[in-house]
């Protein structure tokens, strides 16, 4: 095939001009255009109930720093953590099994896990929803073992155990974070299983064939190898996690509401435009930093994505 | 690669790790995890009981009436709309963008190509915040336009969180392109343009309808950012859906999200088929 040798834009005027045009006339309109005027706002105060003034003022960032909006902040950062964390043991030996599995049955385990990927993320919060709630699955299942459990003792006279009482599983902690981890497990495991899919499997024969275990040369050799598929999945995984908002919103509670919420409130309920925008761009700013922490994490020249 | 293929067979190899019960038992685990409260959701939208626990046999009255819900319907009707508009603006744009980005050296390239991964990276909170005082302060979209038309601004929000992705699976498929065909159609006399029409743009046409395909998909299922940009008149079936849900569980949510299961699963396998077809192909 022949290389393909990008030419210099004053070859083709016309046609570069044509091109050119459209994608970056939208870009700036509608894309560019949004975000800088929030980013204006978030130095801005509202006078009276609509107008907001641009003052550059840093009273918003400032009313950021208040130890409320920073505990909501680290909690959301914690739920991000926790999540990735927890996608990534679960996620690491299921793309394990996937790299090392026969090439048909391989296609097979990979769609089983896209598929769920691409059903809409609110329908599948609101399965959790019906999964967790307290007349939930969970909890009719548990009440029905409760139940035959307390019978069959009951009927032994070796005790009592009175009624069932449902777990709270709903509109919590751990909701939200079973939650993100339900919606962002796929995330994780693709970037794994094509960074495993492409390191060099004589090296984890080497290893086994000079007598380190099994889960010796895991440690030694696989997650090394795949240390660029960790580093994206965990970005990918972590940068939705942080900004998550459907998650908590349907399935926190009170105290489980993570920055999104907060964002979403001064922009609808509170009506506080300016303060909603220096949040936004926080989390945007976390957000960059995480990108640029990864990029150190992957090597030089080495292929992105 | 034959050497190891004449080896006679061993029973489980040392890196073959899914013979093993530890991690099949993992991969089942996992499997039951992401399925379970799915295939619950869609076998529930054909119980019939209103308290949607205990099985009380089957019915189609919850898609009968889902079918029937007239706001229901508006809403379908808006998110499919909205879907095609956006993705054939996404189409222009994200094509016009990979044939950019493909055949020219520029300056501000690596600024453009930067422009383009801000879908990608930034939070989708931020964007839907943005486009929400975008359309309501800054460009304010009137609100009593006639029906397809007061949808504008949740399309036009659509195709500027879609095209890129376009652009990247477009791009991807123009690095398959024979640059020698191209220079054959120039020698015989064609034009650029001609060219561009007869020659390249037959060649980006797989990639042209797996990104119109992700395009559709990605619009038909967006919450978040249509959640701040939609009005009283123009929900759309994600919108309703979840103000259903905050009502609470009930059957009918249940059937009109298997539909959507079904609808958006149907068209990303098609998508695949496309894409699959067409690596098929080009390894011939």
């Amino acid at each position: 095939m022949a290389e393909n040798v990008e030419e210099p834009w004053t070859q083709a005027r016309g046609m570069f001009a044509s091109l050119l045009a459209g994608p970056v006339l939208f870009l700036f309109a509608f894309l560019l255009a949004p975000l800088a005027i929030i980013w204006g706002y978030s130095f801005g105060h509202t006078q009276g109930l609509k107008e907001i003034v641009v003052d550059g003022t840093f009273a918003n960032y400032a009313h950021a720093l208040n130890p409320l909006y920073l505990s909501i902040l680290l909690k959301s950062f914690v739920f991000a953590v926790l999540t990735t964390g927890i996608c990534l043991v679960v996620g690491f030996p299921v793309a394990m099994a996937i790299t090392f599995a026969k090439p048909q049955s391989r296609a097979w385990l990979l769609l089983l896990i896209m598929l769920p990927f691409w059903t809409n993320l609110l329908i599948r919060t609101y399965a959790l929803m019906a999964v967790l709630r307290t007349q939930g699955y969970v909890n009719v299942f548990l009440g029905f073992l409760w139940g035959g459990l307390s019978h069959v003792l009951a009927t032994l006279h070796v005790a009592h155990l009175g009624a069932f009482h449902p777990l709270d599983l709903l509109y919590n902690n751990f909701a939200v974070v079973l939650g993100l981890v339900y919606v962002q497990l796929p995330f994780m495991v693709l970037p794994l299983y094509s960074a495993m899919d492409r390191l060099d499997r004589s090296l984890l024969e080497a290893s086994l064939d000079l007598g380190a275990g099994h889960l010796r040369t895991l440690f030694q050799v696989v997650v090394p190898l795949a240390m660029p598929g960790i580093a994206s999945g965990v970005l990918v995984t972590l940068i939705p996690s942080l900004g998550a908002f459907l998650t908590p919103d349907l399935l926190g509670g009170v105290d489980s509401q993570m920055i999104a919420n907060v964002i979403e409130r001064q922009f609808k309920a509170a009506n506080d435009w300016p303060f909603g925008a220096a949040l936004s761009f926080l989390l945007m700013y976390v957000t960059f930093a995480a990108i640029a922490l990864q990029s150190l994490f992957t090597p030089k020249g080495g292929r992105r994505g | 690669m034959t050497d190891a293929a004449r080896l006679p067979k061993p029973k489980p190899g040392p890196l073959d790790y899914l013979a093993r019960w530890p991690l099949r038992l993992w991969v089942a685990g996992t499997a039951l995890f992401l399925y379970a409260p799915l295939i619950t959701l869609m076998v529930f939208s054909f119980n019939n009981s209103r308290r949607n626990i205990v099985w009380r046999g089957f019915t189609l009255d919850y898609y009968a009436q889902v079918l029937q819900d007239e706001s229901l319907q508006h809403a379908f009707v808006n998110s499919l709309t909205i879907a095609l508009v956006s993705t054939v603006l996404s189409v222009i744009l994200g094509a016009a963008t990979a044939l950019l980005l493909w055949r020219f050296r520029f300056p501000f390239k690596a600024g453009l190509e930067g422009a383009l991964s801000i879908p990608i990276v930034v939070p989708e909170i931020c964007m839907g915040v943005a486009f929400l005082v975008f359309f309501t302060k800054v460009v304010p979209w009137p609100t009593a336009l006639p029906w397809p038309l007061n949808l504008g601004a949740i399309i036009i929000a659509h195709v500027s969180f879609s095209f890129s992705f376009v652009a990247s699976v477009v791009r991807a498929r123009l690095a398959s392109f024979n640059r020698e065909m191209e220079e054959a159609a120039r020698d015989l006399g064609a034009s650029e343009w001609r060219t561009l029409m007869d020659i390249i743009v037959p060649h980006m046409r797989p990639g042209l309808f797996a990104g119109g395909l992700l395009a559709f998909t990605l619009s038909l299922d967006d919450f978040v950012i249509t959640f701040f940009t939609s009005g009283p008149d123009t929900i759309t079936f994600p919108v309703k859906v979840y103000s259903m849900i905050r009502f609470s569980v009930t059957p009918e949510v249940n059937a009109a999200s298997t539909l959507l299961i079904v609808i958006t699963v149907a068209l990303t396998a098609l998508a695949l088929r496309l894409q699959g077809s067409d690596a098929g192909r080009d390894a011939l």
